[in-house]
C-alpha cells in the first residue's frame, strides 16, 4: 500500500484479520478466573413482584452467586436520560428491577456462576412469584383515561407532550382552493438484530480499585462517564473498552443495565464476569426502534403546489425512558418534516408515551426515517389525489440549489445541497417515461409493477453542542482526535468515534495518508479504549467523518505546521518558500535541498536542532465542535412487481442518488449505502416487532421476525451529486443512514403505485403478501360496491 | 458426565472430555480457542457459525460436539495459508464483502462450500445459496459481489 488520497476506494486495513477469523469481539474476552453471568427475566408485560425464591439456584452446580434486584438496589443505582425535553417525566429506572416489572425482558435477577451453561441452567431456577398488572402496548390507547398505569408520575402514560412548526398551518387550509388529504400512518416497531448481539466481560481490580468493562458499545466514553456518574465510581477508575463490535444501528448507543450489573457483580465476587446475550434475549433487552402512530394531514393546491403538512404522533417509548429516547421522535423527527420542500406551514404535535413493552430509542436512522417516510408517502399520496403525476408535484415544491445555508420553516439551516439535480440524475439512470409505458403494457398482461420515489434530506453529524445543549443533550457532541508521529515517521492516532462496522481504521488512515504523505500501512488507528486516548462522543448519526474526521484533520493540520516550522528551520530556509508535496518538504527552486517528513519528525524527537521556542516530539490534539449540522440528501427510485394472485412484493430495480458532500472512501460509503438500503426495504417489506395486547412478544426471535436475507435484494444502482458541506473543513456529510431513510417510502410508493389503479391509496408497512392481497381485494370489493351502487341508482 | 470425543479440526487432532450437551460452535470457541466461529443467535438462523464438517457446511450451533466424534472440522482459522487467502477471502476483501466482520466468517464458510458445489454460479444462485446467513450491514451486494468474484478467479 502507498500513500493514499482523499476520494480513492482504499482496501480496508480492518479486513486481513476479520476474513482470517482472528477479530476480537467481546465474546473473544478471555480473562483467568472469569466467571459467566445470566439474567432472570420477566416472563410478563407488567408484574409486581411479590416474592424472589433464589434457593434452587444458589445450590445450583458451579454457581458462585445470585443477586436480586433488591440486593443491589443501593449500588446500582438509576440508568440516565441523556437528553432533556421540558416537562419530561423521567421514571427511576433501576437497572435490576425490584418492586415492579415493567416489560417482558425487564432483569429481576442475576446469577453467577464457573460456565455460561451453568449461569443459564441455574437462572432457570430462581422462582420468582409475580402478581400478574394489567398491560398495555399501543401507544394511543395507553393515554386514555383507565389504561393501565406505568409510572405513578406520568399520569396517562404520557412521558412528554412536544411541538414543532413553522407558518400556519390552520390559516393556509383556510383557502377554500386547498385541498387537504389525511391518513392515518404506523411507522410499526422495528428490531434492530445487529448480528453481534451485545455482550460485557467486567474485570475489577480489587488492587486499585479499578473496573475495565470490556463491552459491545458504539459509544465507549459516553459508557465511561454515564457508569462512572449512575453508580458513582470515580471516572478515572473506569475503563471501558469497545473491541471489535459487530455492528450496532444505534441499538449499542446507550448506558445498559447490564453494563452496570456486571461491573457491580464483578466487583462482589471478586473475580472477572462475562454476559453475552442470546439472541432471543437481545429481542427483548436491547432497545427497538420506530413505533409511530400518526395522524398526518397533507395541503395543497390542484396545481400541485403544497402548502404544508401537520402531524399528530404517539411515539411509543416502552417502559422506560432510554439514554436518547426523548430527542429521537422530537427534533430528529419534527425538524425534518418539511422534506426536501418549501412546506411553508409546519405543525407537529408530539406525544412520548410509557407502554409495557422494551423500551423505544435510535435506530438506523432515528426519527429522520420516520419523518422522510411521511412527507414522501403523504407527497405522493397528494399527487394521486390531485392526479398529477408524482415526480411533478415534487419539482414543483423542491426548494432551490443551495451551497451555503439555507433556513426552512422548522428554524433549521440546511447546509448545502442540489434536490431538483439528484432528481434529475435519478431520471438520467431511470427512463421514467419508458417504465410508465412498460406499466401500462405489463398491467394489460395482468402483472402489476410499480415505481415509488422519495426524495430525502436528513439531519447528520450530530453536532454543535452548544445547539444540542440548547435542546437538551446531556453531553457535548464534538469530537476528538490525537495525531502522534512516532521518531521514525510512523503515526498512531487515537479517534474519539467508535467504528463497528464503518472501517474508520481505514478512513481515517486514509486521511492521514493523504494529508501527511505517509503510506497507510504506516498508520496506526487506535479507538475505543478510553484508557488509550482522550475524550470522544462516538459513532452515531452519520458523524464519524463530519465530524471525528474533521477533528482529525485539524490535528494533521496542527502537525503539518509544525513540520513545516521545523523544516523550514533545517533546511535553512524562509517558510515562505518550502513546500510540502506527498510527505517531502523541499525549498523552492533547489533541488536537492529536501527532507522527508519521516526524517523532519525523527528531529523533533531528537530535539539536538529547533527553532527557537519549539517544543521537542510530535503528537496534536485536536476537538472539533462544528457550527452547523451535515444534510445529506438524496432521490431514490424503486421498481416492485405485485403478484396479483399471491400478493408478493419483488423488488426489481432500485437507483439511488445520494448528495454525501465530498466523499473519502467511495467503496465505504457504497457498501454502506447499500446496507442501508436493505434496512430501509427490510422494514418496508418484512420486518415488525409484534406484541399480543398482554405484552408478549410474538416476533421474539430470528425465527419469528422476518430479517432480510440476500434473495430479496435485486442489484443496487448507485450513482452520487456532491455538494460539499460547508459545516466542517472537509466538507464530507454522512452517509450510514441516508439508505434507510429514503428506501422506506421509496419502496412503498413503488408497491401502491403497482395496485393504485385497484384504488388502495396508503397501506402501511410492512407490505407482506397478505397485506397487498387484503388490500388488494378491498380495493376490489369497495369497487364493486361502488359499481352496485351506482347501477341501483340509475335504475 | 462427561464424554471423551476426539475431534480433528484444521487438520489437528484434539481429543476432549465434552459435555454431552456442549454444542460444537462452543466446543470450538470455548474448548479449543478457535473463535472465528460466531455465535449470533438460539435459533440456528443466522448461519454466524458456519463450519464445515466433513467437508459440508453446518451450523455448527446445530451440531452437539459429540456428534462431531472422529469427524473433521474445518473452520475460518484453516483456511488460508499464511497470508495467502483463499479466492473467497480475496474476493470478501477486494470487493467489500464485510463490514463490522461478524457474519464473515460463517458467510465465507458458507461460500467455500456453495463454490464447491457450483463453481460458477448466476446471481441468483448466489442469492440462494447464502440466503440461510444473515448480514446486517452490508445490504448484501458486495458479498454477491465477492463470491462472484472468488468464482472467476477459481475457473
Ligand atoms: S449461531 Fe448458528 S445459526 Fe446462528
Ligand atoms: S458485515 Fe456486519 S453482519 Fe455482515
Amino acid at each position: 500500500m502507498a500513500v493514499a488520497t482523499f476520494g480513492e476506494s482504499v482496501k480496508r486495513t480492518e479486513d486481513p484479520r476479520l476474513i482470517t477469523g482472528r477479530g476480537k469481539y467481546v465474546d473473544d474476552v478471555r480473562l483467568s478466573g472469569m466467571a459467566h453471568i445470566a439474567f432472570v427475566r420477566s416472563q410478563y408485560g407488567h408484574a409486581r413482584i411479590k416474592s424472589i425464591d433464589t434457593s434452587a439456584a444458589v445450590d445450583s452446580p458451579g454457581v458462585i452467586a445470585v443477586f436480586t434486584g433488591a440486593d443491589l438496589q443501593e449500588e446500582l443505582g438509576g440508568l440516565p436520560v441523556g437528553w432533556m425535553l421540558p416537562d419530561l417525566k423521567q421514571p427511576a429506572h433501576p437497572p435490576l428491577a425490584f418492586e415492579t416489572v415493567r416489560y417482558l425482558g425487564d432483569a429481576v435477577a442475576v446469577v453467577v456462576a464457573d460456565t455460561a451453561y451453568q449461569a443459564n441452567d441455574a437462572a432457570a431456577l430462581v422462582n420468582v412469584d409475580y402478581e400478574i398488572l394489567p398491560a398495555i402496548v399501543n401507544a394511543e390507547d395507553a393515554t386514555k383515561d383507565g389504561a393501565p398505569l406505568l409510572h405513578e408520575e406520568a399520569p396517562n402514560n404520557i412521558g412528554f407532550d412536544w411541538e414543532v412548526g413553522g407558518g400556519d398551518y390552520g390559516e393556509a387550509i383556510k383557502d377554500p382552493d386547498v385541498i387537504v388529504v389525511k391518513e392515518r400512518i404506523v411507522n410499526q416497531r422495528l428490531i434492530p438484530n445487529s448480528m453481534e448481539t451485545r455482550g460485557v466481560v467486567a474485570d475489577y481490580d480489587a488492587g486499585k480499585g479499578n473496573i475495565t468493562l470490556y463491552t459491545s458499545t458504539q459509544i465507549p466514553h459516553l459508557v465511561k462517564l454515564l457508569f462512572s456518574l449512575v453508580t458513582g465510581w470515580p471516572e478515572q477508575k473506569v475503563r471501558v473498552i469497545a473491541p471489535d463490535v459487530g455492528g450496532g444501528f444505534g441499538s449499542k448507543l446507550y448506558l445498559y443495565a447490564e453494563e452496570v450489573v456486571a461491573g457491580i457483580v464483578a466487583r462482589h465476587v471478586q473475580r472477572p464476569v462475562k454476559w453475552i446475550e442470546s439472541r432471543s434475549e437481545a429481542y427483548v433487552s436491547t432497545a427497538h426502534g420506530r413505533d409511530h402512530i400518526c395522524d398526518v394531514e397533507i395541503a395543497g393546491k390542484q396545481d400541485g403546489e403544497i402548502v404544508g403538512i401537520k402531524v399528530d404522533l404517539y411515539a411509543n417509548l416502552g417502559a422506560y425512558i432510554s439514554t436518547f429516547a426523548p430527542l429521537i421522535p422530537t427534533y430528529l423527527f419534527g425538524l425534518m418534516l418539511g422534506g426536501v420542500y418549501k412546506m411553508p406551514n409546519i405543525e407537529c404535535k408530539v406525544h412520548g408515551v410509557f407502554t409495557n413493552t422494551t423500551p423505544v430509542d435510535a435506530y438506523r436512522g432515528a426519527g429522520r426515517p420516520e419523518a422522510a417516510y411521511l412527507v414522501e408517502r403523504m407527497v405522493s399520496r397528494f399527487a394521486q389525489e390531485i392526479g398529477r403525476d408524482p415526480i411533478v408535484v415534487r419539482r414543483k415544491n423542491m426548494l432551490q440549489a443551495h451551497k451555503n445555508g439555507r433556513e426552512v420553516t422548522t428554524g433549521v439551516m440546511y447546509d448545502s445541497g442540489d434536490y431538483k439535480g439528484n432528481l434529475n440524475k435519478a431520471l438520467e439512470i431511470f427512463d421514467y417515461r419508458q417504465f410508465r409505458a412498460d406499466q401500462r403494457a405489463a398491467r394489460r398482461e395482468g402483472k402489476l409493477l410499480g415505481v415509488g420515489i422519495a426524495a430525502y434530506i436528513e439531519i447528520c453529524g450530530m453536532a454543535p453542542s452548544a445547539v444540542a445543549s440548547s435542546l437538551g443533550a446531556g453531553a457535548g457532541l464534538w469530537e476528538s482526535s490525537n495525531v502522534r508521529l512516532h521518531p521514525t515517521g510512523k503515526a498512531t492516532i487515537y479517534i474519539g468515534t467508535s467504528p463497528h462496522g464503518q472501517g474508520h481504521e481505514t478512513t481515517m488512515a486514509q486521511l492521514v495518508s493523504s494529508e501527511l504523505g505517509i503510506p497507510v500501512e504506516d498508520i496506526e488507528v487506535l479507538h475505543g479504549d478510553t484508557d488509550m486516548g482522550q475524550f470522544g462522543t462516538g459513532t452515531f448519526g452519520s458523524r464519524s467523518i463530519a465530524v471525528g474526521g474533521a477533528a482529525l484533520f485539524n490535528s494533521l493540520q496542527k502537525v503539518k505546521a509544525k513540520t513545516h516550522r521545523l523544516a523550514s528551520h533545517l533546511l535553512e530556509a524562509d517558510p515562505k518558500f518550502v513546500t510540502f508535496n506527498n510527505g517531502t518538504f523541499a525549498v523552492e527552486d533547489i533541488a536537492d535541498k529536501t527532507l522527508s517528513i519521516q526524517e523532519v519528525a525523527g528531529q523533533a524527537y531528537a530535539a539536538a536542532n529547533l527553532p527557537p521556542g519549539m517544543e521537542p516530539g510530535l503528537e496534536e490534539v485536536s476537538f472539533f465542535d462544528p457550527q452547523n449540522f451535515a444534510w445529506p440528501n438524496g432521490t431514490h427510485l424503486c421498481v416492485v412487481e405485485v403478484d396479483q394472485d399471491t400478493g408478493k412484493v419483488e423488488v426489481q430495480r432500485y437507483v439511488a442518488v445520494d448528495d454525501f458532500g465530498n466523499v473519502l472512501n467511495p467503496m465505504i460509503v457504497d457498501g454502506m449505502t447499500h446496507g442501508g438500503v436493505a434496512q430501509g426495504i427490510g422494514q418496508a417489506l418484512s420486518e415488525a416487532a409484534v406484541y399480543t395486547d398482554d405484552g408478549q412478544l410474538l416476533s421474539g426471535s430470528l425465527m419469528d421476525y422476518a430479517l432480510p436475507s440476500a434473495d430479496m435484494f435485486p442489484m443496487m444502482e448507485l450513482d452520487r451529486t456532491v455538494s460539499p458541506s460547508p459545516s466542517n473543513p472537509i466538507g464530507v456529510k454522512g452517509a450510514g443512514e441516508a439508505g434507510t431513510i429514503a428506501a422506506s417510502p421509496a419502496v412503498m410508493n413503488a408497491v401502491i403505485d403497482a395496485i393504485a389503479h385497484l384504488g388502495v391509496k396508503h397501506m402501511d408497512m410492512p407490505a407482506t403478501s397478505e397485506k397487498v392481497w387484503r388490500a388488494m381485494q378491498d380495493a376490489k370489493e369497495a369497487r364493486r360496491a361502488e359499481r352496485a351502487a351506482a347501477r341501483s341508482q340509475r335504475s | 458426565m462427561s464424554t471423551e470425543i476426539t475431534v480433528t479440526v484444521n487438520g489437528t487432532a484434539h481429543p476432549a472430555s465434552v459435555e454431552p450437551r456442549l454444542l460444537l460452535a462452543h466446543f470450538l470457541r470455548d474448548v479449543l480457542n478457535l473463535t472465528g466461529t460466531h455465535v449470533g443467535c438460539d435459533t440456528s438462523q443466522c448461519g454466524a457459525c458456519t463450519v464445515h464438517l466433513n467437508g459440508e457446511a453446518v451450523k455448527s450451533c446445530t451440531v452437539f460436539a459429540v456428534q462431531a466424534d472422529g469427524a473433521e472440522v474445518t473452520t475460518i482459522e484453516g483456511l488460508a495459508d499464511g497470508d495467502s487467502y483463499t479466492n473467497v477471502q480475496q474476493g470478501f476483501w477486494d470487493e467489500h464483502g464485510l463490514q463490522c466482520g461478524f457474519c464473515t466468517p460463517g458467510m465465507i464458510m458458507t461460500s467455500e462450500a456453495l463454490l464447491k458445489q457450483n463453481p460458477d454460479p448466476s446471481e441468483d444462485e448466489i442469492r440462494a445459496g447464502i440466503a440461510g446467513n444473515y448480514c446486517r450491514c452490508t445490504g448484501y451486494q458486495n458479498i454477491v459481489n465477492a463470491i462472484g468474484a472468488a468464482a472467476k478467479a477459481g475457473s
